[in-house]
């Protein structure tokens, strides 16, 4: 028997949320005092944060662009987040106004919004959903709605695996994306991670507080993303830190390049 | 003035000044540097670059308008609020960055009247981002606010919508579901539950779990629920019967849950109930039909061997019980003539009478199967009470039965066995049922027979007997013995007779009436009696060498089987011939039946033997009914006085008369017809004296010599003796 994935009383405005403090980081006020606070103390401990999360988000401006480019026209966004400025459809749609998107996250808050803003667009449909549940996920009414898996369809996961443990069985989840894919589909993914010696102790800090009153992550540097694209050739350049995949300008780059703490990748579905 | 300095700076300073217009662009890009990074801008390094020197040219233009309005410094900041210039440094940066670099930038860095110019429009750009930033940060407040209303009121939707439709399928499942407290306190019934136990839920409400108990209940019913209650067992499945409020009973199928709470504690029951009532009842029907003969409508085979197994099994109620095992006598003949359909009337009148004579508790009446019906007595007080049932059923049998215009006269063979359970079996019982319906039969139907332990052990010895009989032939278990033939006259030894002695492993050495018959029955007389005659006329051959004309002849013992045997001239002749035995060496003894009832053919096989010079002589001559016509023209040369007429000539100084008399008759009648006459079981020498004065040629018997080994008889010739 179905049951809500969420009671009313879970919805609970004293714990910070992952969208919500992400959305501070980036600038926004979607978000409450708790939020406020975790990200507030963090960014204290570390400033880079916020450098680190418009990379992430700049990444998937540009990862987007990449794909329309490609000719892609459909988008599933997984754990998409609130809604700022630059979402998945306001590029896409900028670039064909027939591209379609399907959001889908967890947190209700975030999808209640969504659902607010986009109720209009007749070519986006928001999912509240666990992202592991690949299966319910691509059997959902929104899915079904927006998405043509004969056609390639990019499949996006932008700072969203480091929330999932190797115990939760990310390659199994990402095998369930993609054997329902169309050879010539994407997979666009970003996740925070060091390679090994790199990690600074004010990231450490930051992490330990997050971890504690947010929710836990676990990094992962380049090899380990390599093996998430199991079943995908790797578009050029490959599994690189978030800020070297496509700068639009050398500047992008900037100092932090070289030891920024996150890597980004597009793999394009194979011909079987 | 100020019109004039507005004049000289429309027209000289115009912003399509290359020079202003390469200043704005480097001022664009320094500030494009102070602020990227505080906040997400979507745009690219030089979207950002572009959007910022578009800003910029509109405040030059405002700088050196004239009129000159402190409005395009308010829009500029409201546009960089609306492009998510958001970040807390982004303002502070910006004015300080206009403040310091702008009319340097410009080519103005000591213009006194661009300073304050600048300074108007740099508070109304703080104004404006202030203003739409709150507005901003506002609307998102707002926004954040209403998803969160919205999440919730659609978790609650949900919720509702996930508990109407659990409380539709609580309502309307088709299977009765009740939840209850731990402590057994009836929480809720469904419809479906109302109805199989006729009670509202108020009245339901009123119970306890533990007040459902039926009677009926096994006991793991109740073990299992004290367990799902401790919260050792989460669920279990169980057949329970539950009382309606009507009075009648319903069967059904429980499966209890056990719903715990966040802590694992246990907090409800959960009962699915299923009514099976009318399964239940059919699968009673489809038993009853197993279990009973459709055309009786008697307990059949099944039942009457599971209640017997249960008579067994619950020996402290009865310790006795009896069977009567009946069949009807011809029953096949009635069927063949009359057919099945009658033969089916028949067995259903047989069956309703059966019923009828012995009906009462603890007896079972069944139809094992064809013509053959069993009665169960269970608790009887002793063999009386059986043979009183067999009775009474043979009585109620007599009357005929009339069926379809035809007066059946039936009757029928019981076997009987009556006996305290404790050191039997049923499968015992049953076995010596059938084999006392046997003997019932074999003794001449229309009768019962009570099991006799006795009985049954001599029937079992002789069964074992035949059994091993073709072994004991291969083995070497037979041997032979010899008892002299004497002439009276003279005391001279002139044949002996050859007798077959078997020297069983088990039973010792037993006799020839022990296994005679059953060797007759079983068709082994034929190789046995073959053996018999070659040891014979081996034996035979020997005393011819060793003692020539004084040799006895062998006189070896013919069944009847043996007579009838076609094979019988060829193997005598055979052996004759291989022992070198003359033929007047041997002489068959037969019965008088078997010479007298046969047809031809063994005659003519006598005959052969006559002409081949076998003498053959009859055995216990006078006990049966010889046609004595017939005795003159058969070819005989001895006749064997039974030992039974002996027994008038025993004692010394009395003799019968009658016996006397018979044994002078059966003498002259032999000599009259030209046969010697042998008279056996003597076992006196009165007897001897007496048979020599009537003119017996032969005596043997006891008084003379007892059967022994051959070495004997070579004692005997020699006059050791
Ligand atoms: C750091 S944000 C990233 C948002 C967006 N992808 C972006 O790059 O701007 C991660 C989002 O993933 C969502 N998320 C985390 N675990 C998830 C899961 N198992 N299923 C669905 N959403 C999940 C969170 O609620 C959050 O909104």
């Amino acid at each position: 028997m179905e049951r809500p994935n969420w009671a009313p009383g879970d919805i609970d405005l004293e714990r910070p949320s992952v969208a919500r403090v992400y959305d501070y980081w980036l600038g926004g006020a979607h978000n409450f005092a708790a939020d406020r606070a975790v990200a507030q103390k963090t960014l204290e401990t570390m400033p880079e944060i916020r450098d680190v999360v418009l990379n992430h988000r700049a990444f998937l401006r540009r990862a987007v662009r990449h794909l329309l480019g490609q000719g892609v026209r459909q988008f599933l966004d997984l754990g998409s987040g609130i809604p700022t400025v630059g979402n998945v459809h306001e590029i896409a749609q900028a670039a064909d106004p027939e591209a379609r998107i399907v959001y889908v996250d967890l947190d209700p808050v975030a999808v209640a919004h969504s659902r607010s803003i986009l109720d209009s667009n007749g070519h986006v449909s928001v999912l509240q959903a666990d992202v592991r549940d690949w299966a319910g996920v691509l059997a959902s009414p929104e899915v079904d709605k927006q998405l043509d898996f004969d056609e390639p369809v990019a499949v996006l996961m932008i700072a969203l695996l480091h929330f999932m443990s190797d115990d939760e069985d990310p390659w199994g989840m990402i095998g369930g994306y993609r054997d329902r894919l169309a050879p010539g589909s994407f997979l666009a993914l970003s996740h925070a991670g060091y390679e090994a010696n790199e990690e600074t102790d004010s990231s450490r800090e930051a992490r330990k507080i997050y971890n504690r009153d947010v929710t836990r992550t676990t990094f992962r540097n380049k090899a380990e993303l390599s093996r998430l694209f199991d079943g995908f050739a790797l578009v050029e350049p490959g599994v690189v830190r978030v800020p070297a995949w496509h700068p639009e300008s050398p500047a992008d780059i900037g100092e932090s390049g070289k030891r920024f703490p996150g890597f980004a990748a597009l793999g394009r579905k194979e011909q079987r | 003035m100020t019109d004039r300095v507005d004049h000289r700076v429309r027209e000289d300073r115009s912003p399509l000044d290359p020079a202003v217009l390469a200043g704005a662009e480097s001022f664009a890009r320094s500030w494009a540097t102070a602020v990227i990074g505080s906040s997400y801008v979507p745009m690219t390094r030089a979207e950002v670059a572009q959007h910022l020197q578009d800003l910029t040219e509109l405040l030059v233009e405002a700088l050196f308008a004239s009129p000159f309005r402190t409005a395009p410094g308010y829009e500029i900041g409201s546009r960089l609020v609306d492009a998510h210039f958001t970040g807390t440094d982004t303002l502070g940066r910006t004015v300080q960055l206009l403040g310091d670099d702008l009319l340097g930038e410009l080519g103005f860095p000591g213009d006194e009247r661009l300073h304050s110019r600048l300074a108007a429009l740099q508070g109304a750009l703080a104004a404006g981002y202030a203003r739409a930033l709150r507005e901003r940060t506002l609307a998102e407040q707002e926004a954040i606010r209403a998803a969160v209303l919205d999440a919730r009121d659609q978790a609650e939707a949900a919720l509702r919508a996930s508990e109407a439709r659990f409380r539709a399928m609580f309502t309307e499942a088709a299977i009765g579901i009740g939840i209850a407290a731990i402590d057994g306190r009836i929480l809720d019934v469904n419809q479906a539950l109302q109805d199989m136990l006729g009670f509202s839920v108020e009245e339901m409400r009123q119970y306890n779990v533990r007040d459902l108990m039926h009677p009926e209940d096994a006991g793991s019913v109740w073990r299992l629920y004290d367990q799902l209650i401790a919260g050792e067992c989460d669920h279990y499945r169980a057949e329970k019967r539950f009382h309606r409020a009507d009075g009648e009973q319903v069967w059904t199928h429980l499966t209890l849950s056990l719903v715990r709470d966040d802590h694992g504690e246990p907090q409800y029951q959960v009962a699915m109930i299923e009514d099976v009532t009318d399964r239940h009842l059919l699968q009673n029907r489809l038993r009853y039909q197993a279990l009973h003969d459709p055309l009786t409508g008697l307990p059949n085979r099944a039942l009457f061997l599971e209640r017997l197994g249960r008579v067994f099994n619950n020996r402290a109620k009865h310790v006795r019980a009896g069977l009567c095992y009946l069949d009807l006598d011809g029953f096949k003949v009635i069927n063949d003539s009359l057919g099945h359909d009658i033969g089916d009337q028949l067995l259903v009148e047989v069956g309703r009478r059966l019923d009828h004579s012995v009906s009462g508790e603890g007896k079972l009446v069944a139809r094992m199967g064809g013509d053959e019906f069993v009665i169960l007595v269970e608790g009887s007080s002793g063999e009386q009470d059986i043979v009183d049932v067999a009775g009474r059923v043979l009585t109620e049998l007599e009357v005929p039965i009339r069926i379809a215009g035809h007066e059946l006269s039936v009757s029928a063979s019981i076997g009987i066995v009556e006996r305290q359970l404790s050191g039997t079996t049923s499968a015992d019982m049953m076995r010596d049922a059938d084999i006392t319906l046997y003997w019932a039969k074999a003794d001449g139907k229309a009768r019962w027979a009570l099991y006799d332990p006795e009985r049954n052990a001599r029937e079992v010895a002789r069964f074992t007997l035949s059994a091993t009989m073709p072994r004991a032939l291969e083995r070497g278990e037979f041997y032979v013995e010899y008892q002299p033939l004497v002439r009276l006259e003279d005391s001279t030894v002139t044949g002996v007779e050859a007798l077959v002695r078997w020297q069983h492993p088990e039973f010792g050495r037993l006799a020839p009436d022990r296994f005679i018959e059953l060797a007759e029955e079983t068709g082994l007389i034929v190789p046995l009696g073959r053996w018999v005659l070659r040891r014979a006329c081996e034996e035979a051959r020997r005393w011819l060498e060793e003692f020539g004309d004084a040799a006895p002849f062998v006189s070896v013992n013919l069944a009847v089987r043996q007579s009838r045997d076609p094979e019988l001239v060829r193997d005598v002749k055979q052996i004759l011939d291989e022992c070198a035995l003359p033929p007047h060496h041997l002489q068959l003894e037969l019965t008088e039946s078997a010479i007298m009832g046969t047809a031809d053919e063994p005659l003519e096989a006598l005959r052969a033997l006559c002409d081949m010079g076998v003498r053959i002589a009859i055995d216990d001559f006078g006990t049966g009914y010889s046609n004595l016509a017939y005795l003159k023209h058969l070819p005989v040369h001895e006749l064997k006085i039974a030992g039974s007429f002996m027994e008038g000539l025993r004692a010394e100084n009395e003799e019968d008369p009658v016996d006397s008399q018979i044994v002078a008759t059966l003498v002259q009648l032999a000599h009259a017809l030209s046969l010697g006459v042998t008279a056996e079981g003597v076992e006196t020498p009165a007897q001897a004296a007496r048979l020599l004065r009537l003119g017996c040629d032969t005596g043997q018997g006891w008084f003379f010599a007892r059967p022994g080994p051959p070495e004997n008889i070579d004692s005997l010739l020699r006059g050791d003796l």
